[in-house]
């Protein structure tokens, strides 16, 4: 479904015009206020409606298979780390308030700043290991699959 | 026009589109290149951008060796099993072996990951899939990427690499311009790591107005990752491998948790189970060694993607639809029926919004389904892409040299759908790719490989002529009609879209020919595609983002004009459900047990077609499955 904003409360700040991945929200130039420029480019990914500061903006579902009468609203928030969804069936039977974590951390706090880590070492880099391996990939501590490791080998041709 | 030249100068490793294979790239680079200049380029903003742009459920590539569940090679046979033997087993192998760790960083970093509370171990959907709360996949790993990267350019339509003028063969950096100002970008750079996106959009969809947006892969998936690649003479590989997906009518959300963790399932309009009729005539048209009914129920070997579509579009086509999922059993369950729900708002909102709007409630009624029209892309249940060597440790000789993910152009590396041969990679999978691709264009350049590279004004200054023509070109005609869209002088690049989407869908196998093409067609198909590039010289733009779309649909062009090829040289059907060559109905394994590898010439256009071999690295059978069937058969 594609977006529309509610002319009473889009203030034209452009938090959405920033953050849609299709470049479809653009500022009206006579009311500056956002609209969606090609609804038929919407992907209906929300981008947009949980940027918006003032809950501005909106979905219709797709004119060519979506009647009217529905409503899936959301509101994002960052600090406390979940989203709160709301569905609004057309004859009003389902209607559903859905919550989910979005983050269990402090937003961007623990993603490591790779420029400090240790650089390393010459046989490391000769290695197959990336960042932070061998940790994560093994049952036991070794190192990491091999070919060799794994009993295996590589054969051409059609048979397995 | 008065746009400014802005020129990013001496960047070590340029990532051009930075969604999940791009990000893990950036993140990487800054590890093995702690004094390098990395420098991202996206077309949209790197917090919500990419096919994950709007969040996701599931991760979909997940072994949990350290859980004891699986190991790479594990996946590497599903994998290989479900493409139907064409994969690239080195480079999924080594994707399979690394993506653990991506996972287990992104819990690390606040990705709220399900845990199974009895093992501890993160809740299981399916076997290769776990359970996630992903709304915030994507400016999760953004924020990786941006604590990596020098700088970060959002907003930068980049639309060629830029290639070396000493050395032939070697790529030097991009251009592209900027969706805002307008104005033109160069990126010089000794690397660049390409983590732009497949296609979405090239064959017509079935939707007819706006729901063309309610597209399965997403509408900014412009194929930027061939259009780059393919434009800079790279070798691409398994193009003709699109993708064809049966997913929740109209619009198309998610069946993965519903078939697997809410164990839903799907039935045609009489109430009955339809696929295992069609599975004998199916097994004469691949081979017992594709399609073993029997084998599979005792030892679980899954049936393909596409020969489960195959029986879908012959149950519709026999009069005997529509295929409903299910759901109305397991929806009885308040939990699963709250999963159903949190799964398409947390990765396909839209398809909530159309349950919403049609009343479909799946506790009192089983929702249809329908089969998508194709998308060309190489991290999902299809493997399109470059050619790109594996790593040292793994690789036979015709799949190595030098750099791992680096494809047959000096200095280009891939990840995600820009990688070929690779399926189901998926969020993660991309992710590794990236990280795999950052580590070795950081050895790349290190080993003195990328010293002396020349760009010429000439090149900066013919591109950025190039990347304006469809401004000029609008300007300059413009003014002979009175007002509206018809011009004898230009199309706009939405009826570029239009044009390309119809002659695809109808030469190259799309919905409306039910999946079915030829030699002939696929012949007919090329002569338009010729006319149309012809056209798109004449491709239009009133503004800045009608130039945005105008070189998304080129991108799109150069892709589609690779698939055509493709399906063109392999003369049989090899994926029935994904497409039909209808001169060749069978799977052909004398002849075409082998990968399809193109290149096209960046100055004439010409396409060569080369067979390259498969390698396979495991037997078909798992161990585990082994046993049990000599167990059986001893009793």
């Amino acid at each position: 479904m594609p977006t529309f904003v509610y002319m009473t409360r889009c203030d034209g700040c452009g938090h959405c015009v920033d953050i849609c991945p299709s470049d479809i929200m653009h500022i009206d130039p006579t009311l500056r206020r956002a609209y969606n420029i090609e609804p038929n480019m919407c992907w209906e990914c929300y981008s947009c409606v949980k940027a918006c500061p003032h809950h501005a903006i909106d979905v219709r579902g797709y004119a060519d298979f979506a009647p009217l009468g529905h409503s899936v609203r959301a509101i994002r928030d960052e600090e406390k780390g979940v989203i709160a969804w709301r569905i609004k069936s057309r004859n009003g039977e389902t209607d559903l308030n859905l919550l989910a974590p979005i983050t269990t951390k402090p937003w961007g706090k623990h993603i490591p700043q790779l420029a400090d880590a240790p650089a390393p070492s010459q046989e490391m880099r000769n290695s197959q290991l990336l960042y932070n391996e061998p940790k994560y990939i093994r049952m036991d501590d070794g190192d990491i699959h091999t070919l060799e490791s794994n009993g295996l080998h590589m054969e051409k041709g059609v048979y397995y | 026009m008065a746009y400014k030249t802005i020129v990013e100068d001496n960047i070590d490793i340029l990532v051009a589109g930075a969604g999940l294979g791009g990000t893990g790239a950036a993140f990487e680079a800054r590890y093995w290149g702690k004094d390098k200049k990395i420098v991202i380029a996206e077309k949209a903003n790197i917090d919500r951008s990419g096919a994950v742009a709007q969040g996701l459920y599931a991760i979909n590539c997940y072994m949990g060796t350290r859980f004891g569940e699986n190991n790479p090679e594990d996946h590497v046979r599903y994998a290989r099993i479900d493409l139907m033997g064409m994969v690239r087993e080195d480079l999924l192998f080594d994707m399979a072996r690394h993506v653990d760790s991506a996972v287990h960083q992104f819990e690390e970093w606040g990705m709220p990951v399900m845990r199974n509370p009895k093992t501890g171990a993160y809740l299981r959907e399916g076997r290769w899939q776990i359970m996630i709360h992903g709304e915030s996949y994507k400016p999760l790993v953004a924020e990786a990427a941006k604590k990596s990267a020098d700088k970060v350019y959002n907003r930068i339509c980049v639309t060629h690499l830029l290639m070396d003028d000493g050395k032939e063969n070697r790529v030097a950096g991009a251009v592209g311009f900027n969706v805002r100002t307008g104005d033109y970008h160069v990126f010089k750079s000794k690397a660049v790591v390409v983590g732009a996106g497949g296609a979405s959009n090239i064959f017509k969809p079935r939707s007819v107005g706006e729901g063309a947006g309610r597209v399965w892969y997403a509408p900014w998936s412009s194929g930027s990752a061939y259009g780059l690649m393919i434009g800079a003479g790279a070798k691409m590989t398994q193009m003709e491998n699109r993708i064809v997906l049966a997913r929740f009518k109209d619009g198309y959300g998610p069946v993965g948790a519903y078939f697997l963790h809410l164990k839903t399932y799907t039935q045609n309009c009489d109430g009955e189970e339809y696929e295992s009729k069609w599975f004998p005539a199916l097994e004469k048209m691949v081979g017992k060694a594709y399609l073993d009914t029997e084998a599979s129920h005792v030892s679980h070997r899954p049936i393909p993607t596409c020969l489960r579509n195959h029986a879908f579009i012959h149950e519709v086509n026999s009069g005997k639809g529509p295929i409903h999922m299910v759901t109305m059993e397991a929806f009885q369950d308040p939990h699963l029926e709250e999963i159903g729900w949190h799964n398409f708002l947390g990765m396909t909102v839209g398809q909530a919004v159309l349950w919403a709007a049609t009343d479909v409630n799946p506790k009192y009624e089983n929702p249809e389904l329908t089969t998508s029209e194709p998308y060309v892309m190489g991290s999902h249940a299809t493997g399109c892409g470059a050619w790109c060597s594996g790593p040292e440790d793994i690789s036979p000789d015709e799949y190595f040299w030098g750099y791992n993910r680096m494809t047959t152009v000096e200095g280009l590396f891939g990840a995600g759908d820009a990688v070929g041969g690779t399926p189901h990679a998926f969020s993660s999978g991309s992710f590794t790719e990236g990280r795999l691709a950052a580590k070795a264009a950081c050895a790349y350049i290190d080993d003195g490989k990328a010293e002396g590279i020349r760009v010429s004004q000439e090149q900066i200054d013919r591109r950025r002529e190039e990347i304006y023509k469809p401004m000029e070109h609008y300007k300059v005609y413009r003014n002979e009609i009175v007002a509206g869209s018809v011009n004898p002088n230009y199309i706009n690049p939405r009826q570029g879209l239009d044009r390309l989407q119809k002659l695809m869908d109808e030469y190259a196998g799309g919905v409306t020919v039910s999946y079915m093409t030829n030699e002939k067609l696929l012949h007919i198909g090329l002569k338009k595609m010729k006319t149309l590039e012809e056209d798109l010289e004449k491709v239009a733009a009133e503004n800045i983002h009608e130039l945005l779309r105008a070189w998304e649909l080129k991108h799109r062009h150069l892709a589609s004009e690779a698939v055509i090829h493709h399906t063109l040289f392999r003369e049989e059907t090899r994926w029935p459900g994904y497409y039909y060559r209808g001169d060749h109905m069978k799977v052909d394994d004398e002849n075409w047990h082998v990968l399809t590898v193109s290149r096209r010439d960046p100055q004439t256009g010409e396409y060569t077609m080369e067979k390259a071999p498969l390698y396979h690295l495991v037997g078909d059978i798992e161990d585990k499955a082994l046993a049990e069937l000599k167990a059986t058969e001893g009793k």
